[in-house]
């Protein structure tokens, strides 16, 4: 502000067109070295991110990889008409929005009670102790969980059939079972995120100002009636707000977690969007097809998201922007 | 807390903290088995993973599984990619935000708003996967090294952890102050807000570095030369589609110790790819919080 100022001070005419643009030239020449430090983040967006979106238009072409884009046919909306006869793209799309609902169901309550569990915790060590190991699994990739999953879970050697052997039930080959295979993805999910998920309420938990407790407690309120009344309302508005972004985001059901745990026994239950992408697209080379598939999605996600965030703001919610 | 002694419900309030007593504690056992049985499976012989004696300690002590690991030579080529890959693309990535978000930062900047959407844009479209895979090609990144270090450099949401940090912990007045006296905004960056931003710096940095550790999609997408494989994806030939390189064994007699010894290489390499994970981890432990927390504000 106080640049403007002083721009406006030297400034011996009062034009309003060339005020303008005199003052941008002196902010450029003044803060030249500002612009300068933030061209290798430019650059990186344009490149990264806004050459690849011009791209899109493959899904508009027959994209050959001989001809490159310039060169390929137009074939307009071909493909997004091929996209919503195909008998495959309803699977994956269902299966999008099953898993999604599934995690969100089973997922998005984990954090908050962890949270409240924890907050009652009254030893710090104990507590110190249980949250470092809740956090953990959300720093271990993909890969490595899938990997402890295949041999806990192993119809053969597997510890968890070892114990429904005991129980005197027939081994189930979880991985390889289309009842199975969901209940093994939103598990393991949660198995990896709610302590990380956990975090940001037992942050809101600390914030609750202990007088209002010890106030319920004079009023004669017991434990339960301390959560119900006062834990609860007050963390209504964050719950509010993550689960509102968190149906922005319900089509990202986590590629990296799918592909690596799923085989084509279960393909008719795990394919999503985004493994489907990768694998037509990438290792069959139907690049504008799956294109078109991917654009599809990321015009939901962004109309979501924008809903999403005018819910927010409705609800008197802190929202994205 | 001294709740409890004014407590008019004694008998509720003990039901409440048993059932939250036992739900904890469910977790923590959910949580820390499977993390002690791949610990205790990778100390043990193969004769007893694959049979199945292995319930929470070692069984039979043993350090085959190591031995298998060290000797794998596409594993321990791949673990020292991964460290190059990791170091080079968190120094890359620290650069560019921190750069990015002083920039951003500073109210002098013309268009500050207009950069900050253009930004923040991407992190809710993109181009998708085939048109970033055909720019890779265009630009013959495909196959070399730096497929793995570029594509990554700038997190919005770091930048904007970064940004909001930035903003709020380094008072405008002393720009103003230093400016007086002829410091540059270039030398500013340097002399006073790179000094004084050392907690946002080390968020970023273990946070990158984390993610570079486990990076495997860029890898798995660009790259089909095996000398330039990071170890996740070998730990996905291994662990996932368990293609055990068991050829480097060249005694038949050796045929079913061979699978024994794979079950058990498998726990120990679990184990040491997350080895340096839970080196840096009591170091991001701290930062925790504070990372989310200033996530979660408002960009």
């Amino acid at each position: 502000m106080d640049s403007d100022l002083a721009a406006a001070d030297r400034q011996p005419e009062n034009h309003p067109l060339r005020t303008e643009k005199w003052e941008r030239f002196q902010s450029l020449k003044k803060y030249w070295d500002l612009y300068l430090i933030m061209l290798p983040g430019l650059a990186y967006f344009i490149i990264f991110k806004y050459v690849p979106m011009g791209g899109i238009v493959v899904a508009f072409q027959d994209f050959s990889a001989f001809a490159g884009i310039r060169g390929s046919e137009w074939v307009g909306l071909t493909h997004f008409k091929n996209m919503f006869t195909d008998s495959e793209f309803y699977t994956v799309f269902k299966n999008t929005l099953l898993i999604s609902l599934y995690k969100l169901i089973w997922g998005f309550p984990g954090p908050i009670i962890l949270a409240l569990m924890l907050n009652e915790v009254r030893h710090m060590l104990y507590k110190r102790g249980v949250q470092t190991l809740v956090y953990l699994p959300h720093f271990l990739s993909w890969v490595i969980i899938g990997g402890i999953l295949i041999n806990v879970l192993s119809p053969a050697t597997g510890i968890v059939n070892q114990f429904l052997g005991m129980l005197g039930l027939e081994p189930i080959f979880f991985l390889g079972s289309q009842e199975w295979f969901r209940t093994v993805l939103v598990v393991s999910d949660i198995w990896k995120e709610a302590g990380w998920g956990a975090i940001i309420y037992l942050a809101a938990l600390a914030s609750i100002d202990p007088q209002i407790y010890e106030a319920a407690v004079v009023d004669g309120a017991g434990k339960w009636k301390q959560l119900l009344h006062v834990t609860l309302p007050s963390l209504i508005g964050t719950i509010v707000i993550l689960f509102v972004l968190r149906l922005g985001s319900v089509l990202d059901v986590g590629f990296e977690q799918i592909f690596v745990l799923y085989n084509p026994l279960v393909y008719n239950v795990a394919d999503v969007i985004e493994t489907y992408v990768y694998r037509t697209g990438i290792t069959q080379g139907q690049f504008s097809f799956t294109t078109a598939v991917g654009l599809f999605k990321s015009v939901i996600s962004l109309i979501l998201v924008v809903l999403a965030n005018k819910a927010a703001r409705k609800l008197g919610q802190d929202s994205l922007w | 807390m001294s709740q409890t002694k004014f407590s008019t419900h004694p008998a509720a309030d003990k039901v409440y903290y048993i059932i939250s007593g036992f739900i904890l504690t469910f977790i923590l056992i959910a949580v820390s088995y499977p993390l002690i049985y791949v610990l205790s499976a990778s100390f043990s012989s193969g004769n007893a993973v694959s049979s199945g004696q292995v319930l929470l300690w070692p069984v039979d002590f043993s350090l085959e599984g190591y031995e298998a690991v060290f000797k794998n030579k596409d594993i321990v080529r791949a673990y020292g990619n991964t460290f190059l890959y990791t170091a080079l693309g968190t120094l890359v990535n620290v650069t560019v935000v921190m750069t990015c978000a002083y920039a951003l930062s500073r109210p002098g900047l013309k268009g500050r708003g207009g950069f900050m959407f253009l930004f923040t844009f991407t992190m809710f479209f993109s181009g998708g996967l085939i048109p970033f895979y055909i720019l890779m090609k265009d630009l013959h990144l495909i196959n070399t090294m730096w497929v793995m270090v570029l594509p990554g450099a700038l997190s919005v949401y770091n930048m904007i952890i970064a940004r909001t940090f930035i903003q709020s912990s380094i008072p405008g007045e002393l720009i103003e102050a230093t400016s007086i006296d002829g410091c540059s905004d270039a030398r500013f960056f340097f002399s006073f807000v790179l000094p004084l931003s050392k907690a946002v710096i080390a968020v970023i940095t273990l946070f990158s570095a984390v993610g570079h550790w486990n990076a495997y999609f860029n890898a798995l997408m660009y790259l089909n030369d095996r000398t330039l494989y990071p170890l996740q994806i070998i730990l996905r030939e291994i662990l996932i589609m368990n293609q055990v390189d068991v050829s480097m064994i060249m005694d038949p007699e050796l045929q079913v110790a061979k699978a024994q010894a794979a079950a058990v290489l498998k726990y120990s390499l679990i184990v040491v790819a997350t080895v340096p994970i839970l080196c840096v981890y009591p170091f991001i432990q701290k930062y925790f919080v504070k990372g989310v927390m200033i996530g979660s504000l408002k960009g």
